[in-house]
């Protein structure tokens, strides 16, 4: 595993993409066939079963490191990585030499033994491995393989190595491929079609129009404008939902959502789909929580995204529908390159036979001049949705995030002024870094958790703010710490809804620090009534 | 009886004697272990300290100090108390302050390491009744490998940079670890060129009897292709300002405890991490602890809770107390990153489920 080894190495020794790729293009281009295979199947999720608890991990690392389990516990909060936790708590005593399928084979294997042989081998390969071998060994069996490169950069390093474009290897890397069943240059290098019913397209992804927080919606019409011809651009709502590629092939139906999963045993809703559409049809649309012909809250879809199988009544409570918007393959053929105009007319065909309640149209909404987006936008957020999505009616089908043809404009978000209470220590890049931060809101003359936060302060008000916890802490719990109510944070959130599970009985949407507020003291800060009356 | 050294506002001390040890603020009569800034601070009327560290301290804080000296092992006594000086291992001139009075010894650890380094007295271990104890990287996590085999990790860095016409800048603390590492590398590579900085301290050193290898201070007319196959000693926060353009095309790198995290060495965002501490680690201070031969430990300077919580667990009368040495991570070294608003990697954002 030591080219691989040296592979994660040089990913770790540098923020730039250019030369996180160029390392990954070497890498391709020399390394072993069958341990590139997983290198590719790693960085792209896919990972060999977890053949031991982490409870197990636990037991034993400190059993080798000596300590006891709270000093391990006291260790892993620092470093923020179990797999790296247990990296340092190791010595190398008997070197082990394996390339990564072999250590792979050695992890898999370990499915099929008692515990005490579990227990045995995973020692001997932490005394048997150092440095960052050991830590991708920990990687593979404690799962979860992420290590600041995305799935989007290993497709340009490996693009580079082997002149294939980047779209077509996006899309032979999607779908249920195996690394056990497939091989490099079959996946990678060959044109293939026999398992491709399942395959999704890469999404297109719009880019944001972004104003100044706070900024009046009406004074952004000029930045708009800047995109010309409003005749030739449509607009459409921007859906409050997942996003999901719907695919129909060979008798087939295959849900896919954005996060590259498969979700169609949680969506059985579409499963009369298969026979209403025609064979060869892949769908890209908003998948919804809606009843009585309007979306139900994100707070309610959420219990069908976190289910992986479905009871009557939750169907009965939530049920979802796709919300159409393109349309990517029509009669077997990808259409991706014909302009939107073109697709939206198949779509709405496609849409009209199938003549089925869980599909609906999109709307496209009326634009005669950039006014009356900004005035759809102020409307969104009474309409239920997030905002509004502008696609230039020439454009193809892209992959990925592309700047220049699909726009999304969201509504303002909702802010309100609140006070640090609590923080935790972060992970990765955070590490050892107090940076997961609770914040209040006034009660009766206390203050009521009502969201955490992770992000939206600088790198130096992030250190600043961690000088603040080490310095005014008041109370340890654990990991945690309780501080002295001193720092005002504005915090910006997307949605708002009476919540049950929530201590303030109130459930905010995307939580984040939109600025540090120097200016204002606690006794400034909003109250929890100001928060529920943002409810609608 | 009062205890023979308490922890009062100022920072350790000697009710006794009238004296603190490192005090935080100024006071009457200061006992100083090293010259590192949060341990040697201005504000005190009389100081005692290694004569080493009066010259530095003379250098980094002023001229018109008032410094007594005492050699290692060498007596001072005040009302009855008898302080000496021990070595500390953790740069030139640190020391463990022996504090004895009727018989009782307390020992204060200031900083150390138990690593040779070249350049300063090798730590000692005192016996005494109790420890006050230093622990920044007091976790079983912390453990170093021998110096040795992180020299050849930056000589191999080095001379790869050097024969790619890379110039090779390093992060160090400009008192200690700076000529720690010019004394460490194969300087058969190229030159050593150091910030201004760092030749300070060293000019002091070499006053002092500090051995160090050839190095030369960067100056505005440093010509640009003096740099080529160059090490360029550095304080961390120089690196990525106009300073180091001259430099381009540089590898940047940082030597440092903390450099064993992951996290620590991706958030530095340099090219390089090398684990190179002046700080004992676990094994090391545990090693101290128990060479003492101290009943009672007091824990300070770090993971304090931690340390003492496992100090007790194996049969010490172990306390934490906090300090305003650094932060409670030592933040001598947290100075020393760079600041990463230059990071190229945009802040996390929480991953909607929209789209």
């Amino acid at each position: 595993m030591k080219r691989e080894a040296l592979l994660f190495d040089e990913l770790d020794a540098t923020t730039s993409t250019n030369a996180k790729v160029d390392a990954l293009a070497r890498y391709f281009a020399e390394a072993d066939d069958v341990d590139k295979l997983w290198v590719i199947a790693l960085l792209s999720g896919r990972r060999p079963k977890r053949p031991v608890t982490s409870t197990q991990l636990r037991k034993w690392a400190t059993e080798l490191g000596g300590i006891p389990e709270w000093l391990f516990e006291a260790s892993y909060h620092v470093v923020g990585d179990f797999a790296e936790t247990v990296s340092h708590l190791s010595r190398l005593t008997e070197p082990m030499d394996k390339s990564l399928t072999q250590w792979v084979r050695y992890v898999e294997d370990l499915c099929a033994c008692d515990e005490e042989q579990k227990q045995k081998r995973v020692k001997a390969a932490w005394s048997g491995l150092e440095g960052m071998e050991l830590f991708v060994f920990n990687k593979i069996i404690t799962g979860g393989f992420r290590i600041g490169v995305s799935q989007k950069i290993m497709v340009k390093g490996l693009s580079k190595a082997t002149s294939v474009d980047e779209d077509v290897l996006a899309h032979r890397l999607m779908g249920d491929w195996d690394p056990h069943t497939t091989n490099y240059s079959q996946l990678i290098l060959e044109e293939n079609s026999a398992d491709n019913d399942s395959r999704p397209y890469p999404f297109y992804l719009a880019y944001p129009i972004e104003g100044p927080e706070g900024t009046a919606a009406g004074a952004l019409v000029n930045d708009v404008e800047a995109l010309g011809d409003p005749n030739e651009w449509q607009a459409e709502h921007k859906w409050d939902g997942i996003r999901g590629q719907l695919i129909v092939r060979n008798g087939g139906l295959y849900v896919w959502s954005r996060g590259e999963e498969l979700v169609t045993d949680k969506y059985p809703e579409f499963e009369p789909l298969r026979e209403a559409l025609p064979n060869g049809t892949v769908l890209d649309g908003e998948i919804l929580a809606w009843k009585d012909g309007a979306p139900l809250p994100f707070a309610e879809m959420q219990k069908r995204i976190g289910r992986k199988t479905v009871g009557k009544k939750l169907l009965a409570d939530v049920p979802v529908i796709l919300m159409a918007y393109d349309i990517l393959e029509h009669e077997g053929r990808d259409i991706r390159q014909q302009p939107m105009e073109a697709r939206r007319r198949s779509l709405e065909e496609v849409v009209s036979n199938a003549a089925h309640p869980v599909l609906t149209l999109s709307p496209v909404l009326s634009l005669a001049n950039w006014q009356e987006l900004v005035d759809h936008r102020e409307a969104a957020r009474v309409t239920s949705v997030e905002g509004i999505m502008l696609k230039r009616k020439s454009s193809t089908y892209e992959v990925g995030r592309k700047r220049g043809d699909w726009w999304k404009w969201k509504v303002d978000p909702l802010s309100i002024d609140a006070v640090l209470t609590f923080s935790m220590q972060g992970h990765g890049r955070r590490a050892d870094l107090y940076t997961d931060h609770t914040f209040g809101l006034w009660q009766n003359g206390e203050l009521v958790t009502f969201a955490k936060a992770y992000s939206g302060l600088t790198d130096e008000e992030m250190k600043q703010v961690d000088t603040f916890v080490k310095k005014n802490t008041v109370e340890r719990f654990g990991p945690v710490r309780k501080v002295a109510p001193q720092l005002v944070f504005e915090i910006a959130f997307e949605g708002i809804s009476f919540s049950t599970r929530h201590k303030s009985g109130v459930a905010v949407r995307f939580p984040r620090i939109a600025r540090w507020r120097h200016d204002k003291s606690i006794e400034d800060a909003n109250t929890l009534d100001d928060l529920k009356a943002m409810i609608r | 009886m009062p205890s023979l050294l308490s922890f009062s506002p100022q920072g350790i001390y000697c009710e006794q004697a009238g004296v603190h040890i490192d005090p935080w603020k100024g006071v009457d009569r200061a006992v100083i272990t090293h010259a590192h800034s949060d341990h040697a601070r201005a504000g005190s009327k009389h100081y005692l300290a290694h004569p080493t560290t009066k010259h530095l301290m003379h250098a980094r804080i002023g001229a018109d100090l008032d410094i007594e000296t005492l050699w290692p092992g060498q007596v001072g006594t005040i009302n009855g108390v008898k302080f000496s000086l021990h070595p500390a291992g953790h740069i030139p001139g640190s020391m463990q302050v022996r504090v004895e009075y009727k018989g009782e010894v307390w020992v204060a650890s200031g900083d150390y390491k138990r690593q040779h380094d070249g350049i300063s007295e090798p730590f000692e271990p005192v016996k005494c009744h109790t420890f006050i104890t230093e622990c920044t990287f007091g976790l079983p996590i912390y453990s170093w490998q021998e110096p040795s085999v992180v020299f050849n990790e930056i000589n191999t860095w080095w001379r790869k940079n050097a024969a790619n016409g890379l110039c090779s800048v390093i992060s160090a603390y400009s008192l200690g670890k700076a000529q720690r590492v010019m004394k460490g590398v194969d300087r058969s590579i190229g030159p050593i060129l150091v910030h201004g900085a760092v030749a300070n301290m060293n000019g002091v050193l070499e006053n002092c009897g500090v051995k160090l290898p050839t190095w030369e201070p960067i100056t505005a007319d440093t010509p640009r292709e003096h740099f080529r196959n160059a090490l360029v000693i550095t304080p961390g926060s120089a690196i990525g300002t106009p300073w180091t353009n001259k430099m381009k095309p540089y590898s940047s790198a940082m030597a440092s405890g903390w450099m064993q995290l992951r996290g620590w060495r991706r958030r530095g965002n340099l090219d390089k991490g090398f684990v190179l501490s002046d700080h004992a680690d676990w094994p090391a201070l545990l090693q101290a602890v128990n060479e003492t031969g101290a009943e009672r430990i007091i824990a300070t300077h770090g993971y304090t809770d931690v340390f003492s919580q496992y100090l007790r667990s194996v049969g010490f009368d172990a306390t934490a107390e906090s300090t305003e040495f650094g932060s409670e991570d030592g933040s001598e070294q947290r100075a020393d990153i760079p600041d990463s608003t230059r990071s190229v990697d945009p802040p996390d954002r929480p991953m909607p489920t929209e789209e």
